[in-house]
């Protein structure tokens, strides 16, 4: 069956890759492959959209968890809080609207993609079915985002 | 129809570096399915002048451009329900953080910037396409009509 995830602690301020994603096979598959293309120093991975919420914006201060992150990889299909409300929160928040996010997901749906990019969304990935197809889709997306997109330099 | 159906726009003022990514795209993709745009004002007649329809699958706007800017191309785009959902990287030889923050604003959906040598440029430009061809998944014209359609009136 699926081992657990390792979780090391960290810092949130240096947390610089958000996974969002409440499948552990899918999420171990995200976290295997970029610790393979070493990306995947100060990783986190959250569960569902309440947990994301909670992490974008804490209700203690103003949000030092935000600073270094390069990328938010997220699901749609979450419990407590779907994908789109965290997306719609994220790209209405002017503090949070500068963070690259990419939808991975199962759905190819139109009415998802439309409302993804409706709200703001960076990129949009279906997973592929295939195992190996999703790892190289995967190591494509964090090298793209981690390498050569480029952001501000930290304040 | 679909083979006349643009895919790539790129804006771009810079004759060698038109060339260098025109040279990359052409490799994987029939002449008629890119087009090369020299400044805002044309980028805008083109979105504007009815081709916002071909909905295509990115493209790519410098900022240092002639007549209308980048920045001000890019808030257009990302302003108007015709042509917000269309994926655009800006690729530029700017590495200021005010460019690349006014550009997440105003809703880019990637910021690249151009490196010096050929050979890497050429790689980023490869890269790129790679991911935006082949791994995103774009809203297609039809789709995004259809969409738009179901979503009724606003």
């Amino acid at each position: 069956m699926t081992k657990p995830i390792p979780h090391e602690p960290m810092t949130p301020a240096k947390v610089e890759i958000v996974i969002v994603e409440d499948n552990p096979n899918d999420a171990e598959l995200i976290l295997r492959v970029f610790r393979k293309h070493n990306l995947a120093n100060q990783v986190i991975l959250l569960k569902d959209g309440a947990e994301a919420l909670d992490f974008f914006f804490p209700p203690a201060g103003p949000g030092s968890a935000r600073a270094a992150l390069r990328v938010i990889l997220l699901d749609l299909k979450l419990p407590k809080i779907d994908g789109i409300g965290v997306l719609r929160r994220l790209k209405s928040d002017e503090r949070t609207r500068g963070i690259p996010v990419v939808v991975v997901t199962s759905s190819s749906e139109d009415r998802d993609i439309k409302d993804a990019y409706d709200l703001g969304v960076n990129s949009y990935v279906t997973k592929p079915i295939k195992f190996d197809e999703f790892a190289k889709a995967v190591a494509d997306l964090g090298l793209y985002w981690l390498m050569l997109n480029k952001l501000p330099a930290r304040q | 129809m679909n083979e006349e159906k643009v895919d790539v726009v790129i804006v771009e003022d810079d004759p060698n570096d038109a060339e260098l990514i025109m040279r990359v795209f052409r490799k994987h993709h029939m002449v008629n399915q890119i087009v090369l745009l020299k400044d805002g004002a044309e980028a805008l007649d083109f979105f504007f002048g009815g081709r916002a329809s071909d909905h295509p699958k990115i493209v790519l706007l410098d900022l240092k451009l002639p007549k209308v800017n980048g920045i001000e191309v890019l808030q257009r785009l990302k302003a108007d329900e015709r042509t917000k959902d269309i994926p655009v990287v800006v690729l530029t030889s700017s590495a200021e953080s005010q460019d690349i923050r006014d550009a997440y604003q105003y809703g880019a959906n990637s910021y690249v910037t151009k490196p010096i040598r050929f050979e890497e440029f050429a790689n980023a430009v490869s890269e790129l396409r790679l991911y935006w061809l082949l791994l995103n998944q774009p809203l297609e014209g039809q789709a995004s009509a259809r969409a738009g359609r179901e979503s009724g009136p606003r």
